[in-house]
């Protein structure tokens, strides 16, 4: 079967669980990945440098998306637990001398129990009282951050080692592009599968309809909780490919701006959807790139002269992040994963779409 | 230990703290009416004072025009955002509309650098700045008309909820929405108007630290300190958001006080109503006057 019907008709569990609809979706994903594991070869470093980003971006999205799109739960304070990551993937290398690549899983592991400790708060609460609970996680954590000399290196900042493995330094944006991919695949296959699991399919139940899913056995506390560890794990481990890609990690760089652009990516990606995820750290990765062009292509004309574009470039930036949320919330709620299968559905009913 | 710093703190405190009551009250009738999370708050106060002190300086207006022409403004502004923004999100979940207010805060924020800069500006001279003794403590004259002008704000809050027409119909649709529809209150119409009140108040607020200290993008952080207080006094309570607020102030400056004197660990000020709230959300998590929500199957 090279295409999917239109509609639902599976007859066993295995197909409704099943990942890949169909083998050209596979086949289509495996070249995929097989023609990403070229582009060092044919693309310059900036153009990887924005690749590696939406990697770790990506990663960190999904995470989020686990706990805002998948357990119906909001947090706020996303970035602060990135953050987290980064700082204690460099402290672990520097004080114990674990091995780098070892340091980022470890790391995501830290983060988790990081956010155990602010997860248990939100095991009693959900909606809005969530989003200030974690808004205010992001405050204290950026002062601890900003306080902390012993493990973020206080105002200076904190200098990061590369991945080294089998001898080989991944310290070029032509090798360290591997270890992001390869993080990325397996942090995706693992958030892919976890939905097919029992504990996916209660935290699904969990953000449909909790009162339902209490009575039908599933410990909320739990689940809220765990969604949140997972959520800060992901964080975690996109902040150690962070920390040790510019090998320099700053305190000021995780401030509730950088929660708000992973907010933005879920949303744009479209919620509860795991390649959604990744489309919006794409989008959020690539818009900046957009501004900066826009504002090249006017530069000298009238309009930059009158509106000061080039000084400010970094308030449109800004406001292009606000801007997308809100467009995309009011014209397009379901993200870019919907359009995507809009316009598969598109091409595949063609010319008799209705 | 010295009482007189302590004293002094205090007052301080009671001042920024009136005024974190009056952008909480705010907050909480939009929260109120429309139950929606404001977290463009701060922003409604930043384009205030922006847009008063543009008047004043650019156009060289004199208080008495250039405010209520500011304060005009922002009753069209709040209609129009929430009429295109707000409105298309009626019936989305709670995460939905929480994130459109945020990506309005940061939208609104950079918009505001872009076109007033990142630097403080200082308003020009409207009331004498002189320095007053009470019972030992200095007060700065602006204090005190910034506190004078909080307790106008509550008495007309007060008043406007329990006497007034539109107030008692705010109230009913905060009640319940059909039945309010069924007496004949237009409910879009209380939307529009909550956050146009919630827009001009936030802007007075913003005006008076604008006043006091200069405008500049930190204004929009007051936004953010709205939810120790409002979390505290209870989500829809507007006498709680006070009372909260004020707490709120008090606190930090104490913060401050107990940091200076003993911990030295600096920043206390900003982060002691997070602690707070936090500590807060875990044993009460509907304040002091919410209404506690009860679901029943």
């Amino acid at each position: 079967m090279a295409l999917a019907p239109a509609g639902e008709f599976h007859a066993s569990y295995r197909a409704d669980m099943t990942i890949m609809p169909t083998r050209n979706s596979r086949r289509a994903l495996l070249l995929g990945i097989v023609l990403l594991c070229f582009a060092p070869l044919v693309l310059g470093r900036y153009e990887l440098g924005l690749l590696i980003n939406i990697g770790f971006m990506g990663i960190a999205a999904l995470g989020l998306n686990i706990l805002v799109g998948f357990t119906g739960q909001i947090s706020i304070g996303h970035a602060a637990f990135f953050g987290v990551g980064a700082f204690l993937s460099a402290y672990l290398h520097e004080r114990f001398h674990i091995p780098v690549i070892l340091c980022i899983p470890l790391a995501g592991l830290g983060t988790a129990l990081v956010g155990l400790v602010f997860g248990l708060p939100a095991a009693r609460l959900k909606g809005l009282y969530l989003a200030i609970a974690t808004l205010a996680a992001q405050f204290i954590l950026e002062d601890f951050f900003a306080r902390a000399q012993w493990f973020t290196g206080g105002v200076s900042g904190r200098m990061t080692e590369a991945v080294e493995l089998f001898g080989i330094r991944f310290d070029r944006e032509e090798s360290y592009f591997y270890i992001v991919l390869a993080f990325t695949i397996i942090m995706f296959v693992m958030a892919a599968n976890l939905m097919r699991t029992r504990d996916g399919r209660a935290l699904i139940a969990v953000r449909d309809h909790y009162l339902s899913a209490e009575v039908m056995g599933i410990n909320l506390a739990y689940y809220r909780t765990l969604s949140f560890a997972i959520s800060s794990f992901y964080a975690g481990i996109a902040g150690a490919l962070y920390a040790h890609y510019l090998f320099f990690v700053s305190v000021e760089a995780f401030n509730i701006l950088f929660s708000i652009q992973f907010l933005a990516m879920v949303i744009i990606g479209g919620l509860g959807s795991v390649m959604g995820s990744l489309m919006g750290a794409a989008f959020m990765v690539l818009m900046p790139e957009g501004v900066q062009a826009l504002a090249d292509m006017l530069a000298g004309g009238w309009i930059d002269r009158t509106l000061k574009l080039g000084a400010s470039i970094s308030f449109l930036r800004e406001m292009a992040i606000g801007a997308a949320i809100i467009i995309f919330l009011v014209f397009e709620p379901d993200g870019l994963a919907h359009r995507w299968k809009q316009i598969k559905a598109y091409w595949k009913l063609y010319p008799f779409s209705h | 230990m010295e009482t007189g710093l302590l004293f002094q703190l205090v007052l301080n405190g009671l001042i920024v703290g009136a005024l974190y009551g009056v952008v909480a009250m705010s907050f909480v009738l939009i929260y109120k009416a429309s139950q929606v999370v404001n977290f463009a708050q701060g922003e409604f106060m930043l384009i205030g004072a922006w847009a008063c002190w543009w008047l004043l300086t650019y156009w060289q207006l004199p208080f008495w025009i250039g405010f209520p022409v500011a304060l005009a403004f922002m009753t069209v502004f709040g209609v129009v955002l929430q009429v295109m923004v707000l409105r298309p999100l009626i019936g989305e979940p709670v995460i939905s509309v929480i994130m459109a207010t945020v990506g309005l805060s940061i939208f609104f924020q950079a918009l505001m650098k872009w076109m007033f800069g990142v630097f403080a500006q200082p308003f020009p001279a409207i009331f004498p700045v002189e320095r007053i003794r009470i019972m030992g403590l200095e007060v700065q004259s602006v204090y005190l008309l910034s506190i004078a002008l909080s307790l106008m704000i509550m008495l007309g809050f007060w008043w406007f909820f329990n006497f007034s027409k539109h107030g008692l119909a705010m109230r009913a649709t905060a009640f319940d929405q059909q039945v309010a529809q069924s007496l004949g209150i237009s409910v879009p119409q209380v939307f529009a108007m909550s956050w146009a009140i919630s827009a001009v108040v936030s802007a007075v607020a913003g005006v008076v630290v604008g006043v006091v200290s200069g405008v500049s993008s930190g204004l929009s952080f007051y936004g953010i300190k709205v939810f120790p207080a409002v979390i505290l006094g209870g989500l829809d309570s507007v006498v709680g958001a006070m009372l909260g607020g004020i707490i709120v102030g008090v606190l930090e400056n104490l913060a401050q006080y107990v940091d200076s004197q003993w911990l030295n660990w600096g920043n206390m000020t900003n982060i002691a109503p997070f602690y707070a709230l936090i500590i807060i959300l875990l044993i009460k998590p509907y304040g002091l006057f919410g209404t506690k929500n009860i679901e029943r199957v």
